[in-house]
């Protein structure tokens, strides 16, 4: 696969922020944020805790909509669409607090995933046995399979989600967003709980899942993971865009250093 | 045919019978119960008011125009979906308890409608003649019975019905999957107020009085227990709750006044040791798959 092209040095961004704010009452979240991801990148956004960044997933995905400013996905603006739009259009996510649909199988809950690839619904049902329902079931289930073995889940379909272990949750939890055949993927903390081994299998998993064609956003505590894995990193402070560029140059930035550490610890380095 | 099935009707025990077509009707009504607070997770207190519009429904029309029962529980069912979508329309948007209590509310405004209305007789109810069908009652209740019985299992283990249970399960994961849970949750409540509708037109008829007050909020929680007690979300659940909790209280009959008492301190023994009902979480296919020793994997690749 050509990356030039994957990873848009054409200028096509994905996604595009556009001096975006959201307040809740008097607390402004989110301040006038400007933010682009580019088609086929991966892109972190970090920031001390509270620093707005789960709002700002929720406003990517329709959770939130925002006060002020406008959102484009492939340029045609969002900010007002549901979730379900935006699950339609392409943008998948994972949850910082695992939302799993605990009492369901594992394939269950990919198939849920997979809602949007398919069309029958109450006729659908009725029609059980007809070949069109049969085939789309047939299809959606293949498709969910493929989904489970990319995060190498497929021999526990059957489980109950509630069933498996933290990791798996996390990973299933992938696997669900990857089951809405996302253009943009957006992962809320998705190495938080895991132990080293988990994270480096993470890590391997979510860059095979960027050169498939997904666009990765992700939102991370860990900084060695951010660090390895990130092409851009913006980091946010107090609903404020402080600063965006590659891992190596954020790692140095004064104002970074300053929201996370503290005033001092900019002198002193 | 029709003449063999109305000798075995007659041949039979008329209290057993009366047993038997009650279970058939509560298998109808908690199935649509269940659909909606079982399956999509929405408690609805006020069911038997959507049981009422069909039977009320159903009870007018053969009176005034001798419809074929079939057709006439067409309509009856129909007719109970739309009041459904017209009062689910506004309060699905509700959460939780919120839901709850509105679902109760407008239950008593329907019950309290009919109590005022010149054509469903006031408070003096509703007699109705037998409806026209060659099927003797018995057994037309039961084909219908298993009729639903087969559509909802369609209508559960289908992709409609995964988006019902996510709703369910969790409705900000369900919407960000793409599922329009508004729009979901107002065609779940709607068949379920149809079946609530259908099984009234037969309770309707088989009963052959009706009275508004047959309609009120402790028969909306009879429904309910049927659903809770067989496990939420689960059919066969659904169907045994509904068998139990129709013979129950003829068992307990011999105790005249204590009846609903040992009734009660039944239900609160069995939501003590059964707390996710009777068989709420038994997966009847690993069951089979268990005992006939096959593994269960990957069914439909």
């Amino acid at each position: 696969m050509d990356f030039a092209i994957v990873r848009g040095d054409y200028g096509m961004s994905l996604l595009r922020l556009d001096n975006v704010t959201i307040r809740f009452g008097g607390l402004v979240a989110v301040d006038k944020v400007n933010l682009t991801v580019e088609q086929g990148e991966i892109l972190s956004l970090i920031g001390p805790n509270g620093a707005g960044k789960s709002t700002i997933f929720n406003l990517i995905t329709g959770i939130y909509s925002p006060t002020e400013g406008k959102m484009y996905f492939e340029e045609k603006s969002i900010g007002s669409k549901k979730p379900y739009h935006l699950a339609a259009a392409g943008i998948a996510r994972t949850f910082q607090t695992i939302h799993l649909f605990n009492n369901l199988t594992v394939l269950e809950n990919v198939l849920i995933g997979a809602h949007t690839r398919g069309k029958w619904n109450v006729t659908g049902a009725l029609l059980k046995f007809t070949p069109w329902v049969r085939g789309e079931e047939r299809e959606l289930t293949e498709w969910a399979y493929d989904c489970l073995e990319r995060v190498g889940l497929a021999d526990k379909a059957d489980e109950l989600a509630m069933n498996l272990s933290y990791g798996a949750q996390r990973r299933l939890e992938i696997a669900r967003g990857l089951a809405v055949r996302p253009k943009l993927l957006l992962l809320d903390e998705p190495a938080a709980g895991m132990n080293p081994q988990e994270k480096a299998t993470l890590l391997k998993m979510v860059k095979v899942i960027r050169d498939s064609g997904v666009t990765i956003f992700l939102v991370e505590h860990d900084m060695k993971f951010v660090m390895n894995i990130s092409e851009r990193i913006a980091v946010l402070d107090y609903g404020i865009k402080i600063a965006e560029g590659p891992p190596e140059s954020v790692r140095s930035n004064p104002k970074v250093i300053e929201a996370y550490l503290g005033k001092g610890a900019v002198n002193s380095a | 045919m029709a003449e063999v099935l109305q000798s075995i009707a007659n041949s039979m025990d008329p209290y057993m019978l009366q047993i038997f077509v009650n279970i058939g009707i509560a298998i109808i009504l908690a199935l649509g119960l269940n659909l909606i607070t079982g399956v999509t997770g929405q408690l609805d207190l006020g069911h038997a008011a959507y049981m009422s519009v069909g039977a009320f429904t159903a009870a007018i029309i053969t009176i005034r125009f001798n419809l074929p029962f079939s057709v006439n529980l067409l309509i009856a069912g129909t007719l109970a979906a739309l009041v459904g979508l017209a009062i689910g329309f506004p309060i699905l948007r509700l959460t939780g308890d919120y839901f709850a209590i509105a679902t109760l509310g407008f239950a008593e405004i329907l019950k309290v409608i009919f109590l005022n209305l010149d054509i469903t007789n006031k408070a003096l109810g509703l007699s109705v003649p037998p409806p026209n069908t060659s099927i003797p009652m018995p057994f037309y209740v039961w084909m219908v019975t298993i009729l639903v019985i087969v559509g909802v299992t369609f209508i559960q283990n289908s992709r409609f019905g995964r988006a019902l249970k996510a709703i369910r399960e969790d409705e900000i994961a369900a919407e960000t999957m793409g599922i329009n849970s508004t729009r979901y949750k107002n065609q779940a409540f709607a068949i379920g107020c149809f079946l609530a509708g259908i099984g009234g037109g037969l309770y309707a008829h088989f009963i052959a009085y009706i009275n508004p007050s047959d309609f009120a909020f402790m028969k909306s929680i009879d429904i309910l227990n049927m659903v809770v007690l067989g496990g939420l979300g689960s059919i066969p659940g659904a169907i045994l709750g509904a068998g139990v909790l129709t013979i129950a209280p003829e068992f307990l009959r011999f105790m005249s006044e204590y009846r609903m008492l040992v009734y009660g301190a039944l239900l609160v023994f069995l939501m003590v040791f059964r707390p996710n009902g009777l068989l709420g979480g038994v997966d009847f296919r690993k069951m089979v798959f268990r005992i006939f020793g096959k593994r269960e994997k990957k069914v439909l690749r």
